[in-house]
């Protein structure tokens, strides 16, 4: 069982890219469907890298991430 | 499993109406968490000013009032006297604050009103389009700067570095939410004015330097590098002020 579990709320993106920049693994990268709001959301593209780190939670305005981690 | 992120439980789980990468939504996201982490929702008042941030009463789920612009620490400090059991902050722009407010800003510090005053300073009228501040940096262009700031505006000036000298304050320091370092940093820093307001040791205050992607007309990332180089460099993080470290101690005791 993986020890991480990242979620997006992606309704809530606004595309802005700051998380994308900010994470040290390349997990995230800009989706191309435009969704209600009108904005590209962030997608996780290889989650399997994720270490919970949280630098993506810390810098994203508008709270789409939520982050599990087995203690 | 353990929700190490996520949205606290003082947030409202509403679509802000602040720009994409506009770091106002990282400011609130720290906030509501120390009110959650501090157990302080249900007797918090929070005071909404008038600038970007004027409908911050949408995005908590704690009591709020929305004060004049400028007037935001005079309502704080109503609100903290009739109710000393509360806890009362305010959540001001660098025009609210350190322009049209400057005499309610200064008195409240001066007094040492019991309440917390946070700033987001972001060099620049946001809500209306763009205008000088006091806080705009040299040579800066804006919409009534359109030669860039010059001799004849003044210069710009450090609102924390003024408070931290004032009688009352038992807490000032100024932070920057453009990297991730950093937004911890904020988070410590706000968690001390929290606590010194929680401990009765007088007024206490943030700045945060933030951005303006939409009115600086850069990207969320580059509006970021530059909070990163041309706004440090003029206004350094630190703690100004800092009568906590005493009190522990028991110098104020
Ligand atoms: C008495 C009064 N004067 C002027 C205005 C216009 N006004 C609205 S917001 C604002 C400045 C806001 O700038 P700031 O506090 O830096 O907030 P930001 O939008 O940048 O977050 C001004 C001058 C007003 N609403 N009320
Ligand atoms: S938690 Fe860290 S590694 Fe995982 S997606 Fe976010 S920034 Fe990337
Ligand atoms: S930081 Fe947040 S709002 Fe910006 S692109 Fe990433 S998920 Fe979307
Ligand atoms: S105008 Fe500037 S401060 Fe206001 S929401 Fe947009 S980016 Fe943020
Ligand atoms: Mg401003």
């Amino acid at each position: 069982m993986r020890a991480i579990k990242l979620e997006l709320d992606q309704d809530r993106c606004k595309g802005c890219e700051l998380c994308t920049e900010a994470c040290p693994r390349e997990v995230l990268a800009m989706g191309s469907q435009i969704h209600a709001l009108g904005y590209r959301a962030a997608v996780a593209i290889a989650p399997e890298r994720c270490t919970g780190c949280r630098a993506c939670a810390l810098v994203c305005p508008e709270v789409v991430f939520t982050i599990y981690k087995t203690a | 499993m353990k929700r190490i992120a996520g949205m606290p439980e003082s947030m409202s789980a509403v679509v802000t109406h602040y720009c994409p990468g506009c770091s106002h939504g990282v400011l609130h996201r720290i906030i509501a968490e120390l009110i959650d982490e501090l157990d302080l929702r249900g007797r918090t008042v929070g005071v909404a000013s008038v600038g970007c941030s004027v409908l911050a009463y949408n995005y908590f789920e704690t009591d709020f009032v929305q004060a004049p612009h400028g007037r935001a620490p005079a309502v704080a400090t109503g609100v903290k006297r009739a109710r000393p059991n509360l806890f009362v902050f305010t959540y001001q722009g660098d025009g609210d604050m350190a322009a049209i407010g400057t005499a309610e800003i200064i008195h409240a510090a001066a007094r040492g009103e019991r309440i917390t005053a946070i700033m987001y300073n972001n060099s620049i009228y946001g809500m209306t389009g763009g205008q000088m501040s006091p806080t705009t940096l040299m040579g800066a262009v804006t919409a009534t700067t359109p030669y860039g700031r010059s001799e004849e505006n003044g210069r710009p000036y450090r609102m924390a570095e003024l408070l931290a000298q004032m009688p009352g304050t038992a807490y000032v320091a100024r932070t920057h939410v453009a990297d991730v370092a950093n937004i911890v940093k904020t988070k410590q820093a706000v968690r001390k004015a929290f606590e010194a307001q929680i401990r009765g040791l007088g007024f206490s205050m943030v700045e945060v330097l933030g951005n303006c992607p939409t009115n600086w007309g850069m990207t969320p990332a580059e509006s970021n590098r530059y909070v990163l180089t041309e706004m440090l460099s003029y206004f350094p993080v630190g703690e100004f002020k800092d009568v906590t470290k005493e009190a522990l101690a028991g110098v104020h005791a």
